[in-house]
């Protein structure tokens, strides 16, 4: 396998080539922020809190899918790159609920993100939404990151039951004229609950005992549904 | 729901069907010509026809906003708020609109005969204030929104040179007019390699607002391996107070087919399409008949051959990765960059995608040779341009002028500002560009001069503000439109546009908060270093560019409300437009009694335009002729 050589911070690398920005800077040691980003699904891009500052290239670059090149100057703390994440977290904290989001919490710790830099935002809320018996979907926690949907489609299962409604800062993920999930092509795979970041997507199970159920509860409510579907 | 009669929808999308996935929007429109809307079972049988997944399809309706899931009227009258209409009265327009049926902007008449929209710039902004009623264009409305015009808009064509204006001005250059494609015929003569030489040399730069040097664009296709290459030229010019394309297009189609074939000659395309914006659906007839002249004749045939696709309402797909996603029947989602288009274009294959204004040169630069084609312009901006010039000024219209004449130069030619007023502002390269004041009047319109003064030339977009003109008010419409237009996908401008409106918002009605100028900055530049694509990138930067030139308009309270009506103008600009909100805004009945005054007014304001719209053409075929100046 060819080696590059680039430097990272000021810091000389040898790299294969072929490995994201984001790989070689983790394999260094180096920290960059991704939210989107999962081993398991197509790299789109999309939160662009992994952005990097390279010499010679006009805008931030998203380290998650772009490649080290021989000779690349990158900065991974730039001011422009925190100016960035922080403002990008600072509207996620403004449009979202992230209780469910540890992770993102602790990066707004980390760029110094003030939770009410933006009053009078409109949120995106939602109902929750509890139509199937595997799975409750509340939005109010979606980040769009598009993993459900890639792993819906041809990331892995191939189901395609669900896509996006609206567009922009209306974006919500929806079914085929709002269906409920079980009139949907869904098979109840739940590749979409293990890939959501913010709880968005949660097993109905672990929903019903935040609600404050006990499990002998819950029980109770599986034994009517396997009742009911007998007679 | 009452029962949907499905047996029309086979017929409506049997030639669709053979191209899959990539049939959608099409088939999406024709079945949308037949209930006025996309009810859910129609939208199934498309799925099911042209096997694409049904959340798929209902996520392509939900996109574009000409797409609707609910029932609207049978006759939809988009009213264009933005930028140029705005200064011209169009709220009141909207206004006027919908008292008389009694209706709020985005809202349907109970009987469905009537859905009345505020739309974002419709392109026809030299006779502001316009709107569009179903197909047909309707402009110049007369203060009293009695009088107007209506059908194929006028060509109101300027400017101290004719080059690629020479059959504009007008109606529709037909053929038999155009004469042969002397410039494919050169190209021919040249050789394909030579094609692209002459095309470097010539320094065409592109027109579409990101200024790429063409033939470098043409040189990495032709180089590109691939099974079928793909030439696409993009008219979904949808940036605010930009209208040369609607132009050359409904005036001189030939010359952007002739463009388009020496592209596909030069790197060897077989097949090229002409995607052209929803809001301009009275060119679609005149670009099929003008094809049609070129296939008789031989230009196009099974060596290369052309087709139209018609876009429903997303500005977004004017970004070319978009624009491909856009045909290939998705949501316009712009891609990831790199691969480039040159290689990984239209389905993934090598592809030359061009704004209609850059075609326009290529018949030009063959005939000229690329010599004689530098004779106009500057060293490093060659050739004629295209400027779109609107707003408060005396002479509305497109200009062409070479580069090189100052921004001073083009508004003499104008008139200068409309009513002796003077100059407060210039909007730049449209909502995507920057504001110049009066400071800037002797920069040279080219595109070294622009950037080395800090401002874009973009797509040629030269809107005047007067010295009473609140700009607060623009940089509000500027807001509401990104956030109205950003596709959503990556989350600097997802959220960016919609923050930044919210401020905007609150600094149009006075209401600005401490730091909402900090707040506006953060929030642009994020937008611009961080964002996937150019639109998330240019989103901040009219906003930046007014920060530097007039900071006093974002301090907290220190001004008195933008606007007079601030409360209509709220009312107005709400996102009324979504497919989603339709049902909730079917109008209340009205009492029988109401129902009666209101149509006898109503027959005088808009039952008269079909009726008059026959008197129009001909009564008004002398008025209608466009105006050519030398």
């Amino acid at each position: 396998m060819a080696e590059i050589t680039l430097i990272i911070d000021g810091q000389e690398v040898t790299a294969e080539q072929g490995k994201t920005l984001l790989e070689v800077a983790r394999e260094i040691g180096k920290d960059i922020p991704t939210i989107c980003f999962h081993e398991a699904t197509t790299a789109n891009a999309l939160c662009r809190i992994c952005v990097v500052e390279v010499e010679g290239q006009r805008v931030l670059q998203p380290a998650c899918i772009v490649k080290a090149g021989a000779g690349m100057k990158v900065q991974t703390r730039s001011e422009k790159v925190v100016r960035a994440r922080r403002t990008i977290l600072e509207m996620l904290q403004s449009t979202m609920d992230l209780s469910d989001a540890p992770e993102i919490q602790q990066m707004m710790v980390e760029y110094g993100a003030d939770a009410n830099r933006f009053p009078g935002a409109e949120r995106r809320e939602s109902e929750v939404i509890d139509d199937n018996p595997m799975y409750v979907r509340d939005y109010s926690k979606c980040l769009l990151c598009w993993r459900c949907v890639q792993v819906c489609a041809d990331d892995a299962q191939y189901t395609f039951a669900i896509n996006f409604d609206g567009r922009g800062f209306e974006t919500q993920i929806g079914t085929f004229f709002d269906k409920a999930i079980p009139e949907t092509s869904c098979v109840l795979c739940g590749q979409c609950v293990g890939v959501c970041p913010t709880g968005a997507l949660k097993p109905k199970r672990e929903y019903l005992l935040e609600q404050g159920m006990t499990p002998q509860e819950i029980g109770v409510l599986n034994t009517g549904r396997k009742q009911r579907k007998q007679r | 729901m009452s029962e949907i009669d499905l047996a029309p929808v086979q017929p409506a999308i049997e030639q669709y069907i053979p191209k899959g996935r990539a049939g959608l929007l099409p088939a999406l429109h024709a079945v949308q010509k037949i209930y006025g809307w996309l009810p859910e079972e129609a939208a199934s049988e498309i799925a099911k026809a042209l096997r694409v997944p049904l959340a798929d399809v209902h996520g392509v309706i939900e996109f574009y906003s000409m797409f609707y899931n609910e029932p609207v009227g049978k006759r939809i009258i988009r009213v264009c708020t933005d930028q140029a209409c705005a200064l011209k009265g169009g709220d009141g327009l909207l206004n006027h609109l919908c008292h008389h049926y009694d209706v709020t902007p985005g809202q349907t008449t109970e009987d469905l005969s009537l859905t009345i929209e505020s739309s974002p710039c419709l392109g026809l902004c030299e006779q502001a204030p316009v709107a569009l009623v179903d197909d047909d264009a309707e402009t110049n409305i007369s203060p009293d929104f009695h009088d107007y015009e209506l059908g194929l808009p006028r060509s109101i064509v300027y400017g101290s040179i004719r080059k690629l204006t020479a059959n504009c001005g007008e109606g529709t250059t037909t053929l038999a007019k155009y004469g042969e494609y002397e410039g494919l015929k050169k190209a021919r003569t040249l050789g394909r390699l030579q094609v692209i030489e002459e095309v470097k040399a010539s320094g065409l730069i592109g027109r579409g607002g990101a200024a790429f040097p063409t033939g470098i664009k043409g040189e990495g296709a032709e180089k590109a391996i691939g099974k079928q290459k793909y030439v696409v030229c993009n008219a979904d010019e949808s940036e605010p107070g930009t209208f040369k394309d609607r132009v050359l297009l409904s005036d001189d189609p030939h010359r952007v087919i002739e463009g388009m074939c020496i592209t596909a000659y030069a790197i060897g395309a077989s097949k090229g399409y002409i995607y052209i914006r929803g809001e301009y659906p009275y060119i679609v007839p005149i670009l099929e008949d003008a094809l049609q002249e070129a296939r008789e004749v031989g230009y196009l045939g099974d060596h290369f051959d052309i087709e139209i696709r018609v876009g429903a309402g997303a500005y977004i797909c004017g970004e070319e990765t978009a624009l491909f996603e856009s045909i290939e029947g998705k949501r316009g989602f712009p891609r990831v960059k790199p691969p480039f288009p040159v290689t990984h274009g239209l389905f993934g294959e090598p592809t030359v995608i061009n704004n209609v204004e850059t075609l326009c040169n290529l018949p030009l630069i063959l005939t000229e040779g690329a010599e004689g084609y530098r004779k106009l312009g500057t060293e490093k901006s060659p050739g004629p341009k295209l400027f779109c010039v609107s707003g408060d000024v005396t002479q509305p219209g497109l200009y062409e002028v070479p580069f090189g004449v100052t921004l001073r130069e083009l508004l003499e030619m104008a008139g200068g500002v409309k009513g002796g007023k003077s100059l407060k502002a210039v909007l730049l390269g449209g909502a995507a560009g920057a504001y110049a004041s009066s400071a800037h009047l002797d920069v040279k319109l080219t595109f070294e001069d622009l950037r080395a003064a800090g401002l874009p030339l973009g797509s040629g977009v030269v809107m005047v503000f007067d010295e009473t003109r609140d700009m607060r008010d623009s940089l509000n419409r500027l807001g509401h439109f990104f956030a109205h237009e950003s596709c959503g996908k990556c989350y600097p401008c997802q959220m960016g546009t919609q923050r930044q409106m919210e401020i905007l918002n609150r600094v149009a009605n006075g209401k600005a908060l401490p730091e909402d100028m900090i707040r506006l900055q953060d929030v642009g530049w994020t937008m611009t270093d961080a964002s996937l694509c150019g639109l998330g990138q240019t989103a901040g930067s009219a906003v930046l560019s007014a920060i530097k030139l007039w900071p006093e308009l974002f301090e907290s309270g220190s001004l008195p409300d933008a606007r007079v009506e601030v409360k209509a103008e709220k009312k107005i600009i709400v996102k009324t437009m979504k497919p989603k909100a339709a049902k909730k805004s079917v109008a209340k009945a009205k009492t029988a009694k109401k129902a009666t005054t209101k149509k006898t007014v109503a027959k005088k304001i808009v039952k008269p335009v079909k009726a008059k719209a026959k008197k129009i053409t001909t009564k008004k075929s002398a008025a209608r002729k466009s105006v050519k100046k030398r």
